[in-house]
């Protein structure tokens, strides 16, 4: 039997200021089976809805090749209808104009375009909804709507964007539910379901598999097989160790590649913005009760409500920092770490400038400049020019914004915006 | 940063109020009575006029200057208008009920009314006719500026935030500093995009206003507009070249040393967390402020500032609505001044109507004003279905929008009269009907302003939407109805209403145009105001002022005012 969908080998690349490329996707392969519902799971900027646009044939691949039911995809495909993270409503659009937009491309005779749009209104739960302006719902009610209007062209296959990351925690779960019935009841006129996701539990409660994305580029690191019936629930032994098990492989990857990278410990390193309030904030839970300077990633995540996606990031810069180490699915804090979160403010600050000098070289580079300059001063444009000729022009824009937040808790140097130029002194 | 309607559209009641009323009688006694004044005052005998110009390309950069200077001069005017009457007009509610109608009122004044009817005053001012003239001229591109900023400046003031104004009070700031530091800054960068648009205006009429030609008065003050004026009469096109290159080399300094550096400096003041896209940049603004020269001499105005903030005025900022204890007196003598005021301006008007003007004139010179609002509609309408559709489609595509943008603003910012000689010249060789094809001079300048709003409504389409639209196969016609046209509406009508406005105000200098001695008529209120002006008929300038104004307020309440509301409501992308 044919494959609802094979992607083979995809590349995807985006051009960047000054001729150089951006490596989006690398060598994505897989595929849907009828039935199934497929999860994408990884930190932003890992190309996943790159992904889903070339699936729905909204943009175009640099390799690789893309089939629905195995007829190459040249462009947008009518078997495949998207759901949007922001919803995508016309907001000049009434519930019931907005779910029949996708039937007037049809040509459908009017008649039969009002009954299936009614009884996907129905089928969605907006009934009475009809004739409200997408700006008179609330978030959850909008999202319905995107559901109704995918599912009303009967696409075999649904695309799914993120759908419920815009959503408050309940509507969102609601929203889940409700689908995740629909789907198991066989409600719903469609063969596969492609999620992309960054909440690992929600890639669990949902999907038959999950595949795991690493980010620049965005490959599929791994693939693991969620072999639990539906309906799941989420305090079952067997969901939490899936959880931890993705837990684990995400923060094992992203470990392993940051020894590498501080391995290489030269200036050019990408940081990611994370400011010092995050820093402390995180120091402070895992030093406090009931974690006692050690927790697992997962539980953290979940107390502090986090996401991978924020969590990473914060985990990262201490590991960076050596204020902490990430190990497994845990992160423990070092003895500076510790110290960092019995000391007082003034503490903190000597013990983030020493990290900071010890163990970030653009830190440290740019401290050493300004300490051999006479004028104490130096431009921004002397250090970004420096960074851009290792990484592209933005992520050399987000490591020198990221080195300036650190620097000023760490009182190591100042940066005056206006003139945009770092200096010794500090402001009068 | 969106354009700011005027004050009829904004305005949520369709009717007019008896304040509205107050304010249009207010308006036109005034300009009554300078028309009278000017009757009475002994016309000048000998006038300034073109002999002593000649159009020397070693002479034009020094008009270039003076012309820039004019202008200069004419915005700190516009500048010290706005700080006085915007606020006057926020801060007091007794005052901001008539204020801001009058506003409305003075910008649907046509600019060649005003300065008619001011000039032989301006002119009896001075013993040197020279001084005279450049303050006549000045006040005209004052007259083109002043109204959009001080309206914009008013909404700003209103529309502070509540915990700004009470963090001021907890901090213990006076009226005074809580004005300065607060109040000012936040109505800061919408201002300065007022003040732009307003150059812009100036720039509309610099010829009419340095060429001064009003009856038997003739004046011609050295600078860029007047010798377009010549270069016109003598018909020497090289010469209107040389201008259009003098003019566009003054923009561009006005735009590099002073616009671009103060919208780079006007970024703090923005609240609100999000950064706008794209900094402003401007190299500019980086020299001044590293200059040392600029702090030393700025300092001692800082210093002052500061100390002022001390002073406590005892009513500066408090709010009418808030005062109770004096209110009722207040209001009475308030209501009573108003009512004289009102009585003794009608009187006026039906003094001068009387005497003057007969029922057939009105009836004249209103269906000349139906004939100028056709033209002005069809011409909206043509220019609304090229630019359009070519908007939208530059506006999808980021790099064409990268380029075309610029452009377009540019070229609304641009004066187009100066390209009217030229049209004016192809007219005459062909012997084409002026009354059709000089109508498309009312929208050569304004068109500018539906293409480029429609450029910014498409290039802000959400990527999401764009999407949506793909993946359900959403294409051809059904695109443009469901998706294009209604996602561009509000930037359209807000475009459309400036074009709008603009061409009514062109419609006086593009109804009768000249080459040489050749000069052509189109029908039209422009063509009967300016003719008015021509003659020195101060009847006919007063009535012709009064219904074209007339016709602009009415238009944008029945006309504009909804579709705006309607356009803001139904289809503004949040």
């Amino acid at each position: 039997m044919v494959n609802l969908l094979d992607v083979q080998n995809v590349k995807r690349t985006f051009p960047r200021g000054g001729g150089e490329e951006l490596l989006v996707l690398d060598d994505v392969t897989l595929s849907l089976k009828d039935g199934e519902i497929v999860g994408l799971l990884g930190r932003s900027g890992s190309g996943k809805s790159t992904l889903l646009r070339l699936i729905a044939g909204l943009s175009r691949p640099q390799g690789g090749a893309l089939s629905y039911m195995g007829a190459p995809i040249e462009g947008p495909v009518q078997g495949v209808a998207m759901v949007f993270q922001g919803f995508a409503l016309f907001p000049w659009l009434t519930v019931l104009e907005n779910v029949q937009l996708g039937l007037e491309a049809l040509n459908l005779p009017a008649r039969e375009m009002r009954e299936r749009a009614l009884a996907a209104i129905d089928l969605i739960g907006l009934d009475g909804y009809e004739s409200a302006y997408p700006r008179e719902l609330s978030g959850g009610m909008r999202q319905r709507v995107g559901f109704a209007r995918a599912v009303v062209v009967h696409p075999n296959i649904l695309l799914m964007d993120e759908p419920f990351s815009a959503l408050d925690v309940l509507t969102a779960e609601n929203l889940r539910t409700d689908l995740v019935e629909l789907w198991g009841n066989r409600k719903l006129p469609i063969k596969g379901i492609i999620l992309v996701t960054h909440n690992i539990e929600e890639a669990v409660l949902m999907c038959d598999r999950v595949l795991l994305f690493s980010s620049n580029p965005g490959r599929v690191a791994s693939e693991i097989k969620i072999d639990l019936p539906q309906p799941r629930d989420r305090t079952s032994p067997q969901f939490e160790d899936y959880v931890d098990k993705i837990y684990v492989e995400m923060t094992a990857r992203r470990v392993e590649r940051m020894r590498q990278q501080v391995g290489v410990a030269a200036i050019e390193m990408p940081l990611s913005h994370v400011s010092p309030n995050q820093i402390s904030g995180l120091i402070e839970a895992l030093s406090a009760a009931p974690y006692n300077g050690k927790a697992d990633l997962p539980d953290i995540a979940y107390e502090q409500e986090l996401e991978v996606d924020e969590l990473f990031p914060v985990a990262e810069a201490m590991q960076l920092l050596r204020l902490a180490e990430v190990e497994g699915g845990d992160i423990k804090l070092t003895h500076m770490g510790k110290r960092f979160a019995d000391g007082e403010l003034n503490e903190r600050k000597e013990i983030f400038s020493r990290a900071l000098q010890n163990h970030v070289p653009l830190a440290a580079h740019i401290r050493k400049v300004l300490d051999e300059r006479v004028s104490h001063s130096a431009p921004k444009t002397r250090f970004l020019d420096e960074l851009e000729d290792h990484m592209p022009e933005d992520a050399a824009e987000e490591t020198l914004k990221t080195v300036v937040s650190w620097a000023r808790f760490g009182e190591l140097f100042s940066y005056d915006d206006d003139a945009a130029a770092f200096s010794l002194e500090n402001p009068t | 940063m969106k354009i700011l309607p005027p004050v009829s559209i904004e305005a949520r009641r369709l009717l007019p109020n008896r304040w509205d009323l107050l304010a249009a009688i207010l308006v036109l006694a005034f300009i009554i009575a300078f028309a009278d004044v000017s009757r009475f005052l002994v016309h000048p005998l000998s006038s300034i006029t073109g002999h002593d110009l000649q159009l020397h390309l070693g002479d034009l950069p020094g008009y270039a200057l003076r012309t820039a200077l004019r202008m200069l001069i004419a915005m700190a005017v516009s500048l010290a208008f706005t700080f006085t009457y915007a606020t006057w007009a926020a801060k007091n509610a007794r005052a901001g009920i008539l204020l801001v109608p009058l506003l409305d009122i003075l910008q649907s004044v046509p600019i060649l009314s005003f300065l008619s009817v001011t000039i032989v005053w301006f002119l009896s001012l001075s013993p040197g006719l020279v001084f005279g003239a450049e303050l006549a001229c000045v006040f005209t591109i004052f007259t083109g500026q002043a109204w959009n900023m001080a309206f914009s400046f008013y909404q700003s003031l209103r529309a502070v935030p509540e915990e700004l104004i009470e963090a001021g009070r907890m901090f213990g700031l006076s009226s005074w500093a809580r004005f300065w530091r607060i109040e000012a800054p936040f109505a800061t960068p919408p201002l300065i995009w007022n003040m732009m648009m307003s150059m812009s205006g100036g720039w509309f009429f610099v010829t009419i206003s340095e060429a001064i030609s009003v009856g038997k008065t003739n004046i011609a003050l050295p600078g860029i507009g007047s010798w377009i004026a010549i270069a016109i009469a003598q018909k020497n096109l090289p010469a209107i070249f040389e201008a259009i290159g003098a003019m566009l080399v003054v923009i561009m300094v006005y735009d590099q040393l002073m616009f671009r550096p103060l919208v780079a400096w006007a970024e703090r003041f923005r609240i609100g967390n999000e950064q706008s896209e794209e900094q402003p940049q401007s190299w500019a603004l980086n020299v001044y402020r590293r200059s040392r020269l600029l702090d030393v001499l700025t300092a001692p105005f800082e210093q002052m500032m500061r100390w002022s903030y001390y002073w406590h005025p005892p009513s500066f900022g408090i709010r009418a609505a808030t005062r109770d204890v004096d209110s009722r007196v207040a209001n009475v003598l308030w209501y009573a001044i108003l009512g004289l005021l009102s009585l003794y301006a009608t009187w006026r008007i039906y003094d001068f109507a009387h005497g003057n003007l007969t029922w057939g004139d009105l009836a004249t010179a209103v269906g000349l004003g139906f004939i100028t609002l056709l033209r002005v509609l069809v011409l909206i309408a043509l220019a609304s279905l090229i630019w359009t559709p070519i908007g939208i489609y530059v506006g999808l595509r980021p790099r064409l929008t990268a380029i075309v943008q610029p452009v377009a603003q540019f070229l609304a910012s641009f004066p187009a009269n100066i390209l009217f000689p030229l049209a004016v010249s192809v007219i005459v060789i062909w012997d084409l009907n002026p009354d059709v094809w000089l109508s498309p001079l009312m929208v050569l300048g304004t068109q500018w302003y539906i293409l480029f709003n429609v450029i910014a409504g498409a290039s802000s389409i959400p990527q999401e939407l764009r999407d949506a639209a793909d993946n359900f196969s959403v294409k051809g016609w059904l695109w443009w109805r469901r998706v294009a046209l209604p996602a561009v509406f509000p930037y359209y009508v807000t475009g459309a209403i400036t074009a709008s406005g603009g061409s009514w105000n062109a419609s006086i200098v593009a109804e009768v145009a000249s080459w040489g001695t050749r000069t052509l008529h189109a029908h039209g209120l422009g063509a009967y105001i300016a003719d008015a002006v021509a003659s020195g008929d101060f009847r006919h300038v007063v009535l012709g002022t009064a219904v074209m104004s007339c016709f602009v307020v009415v238009v944008n309440r029945i006309l504009w005012r909804p579709l705006y509301w309607y356009a803001e409501r139904k289809f503004r992308l949040t």
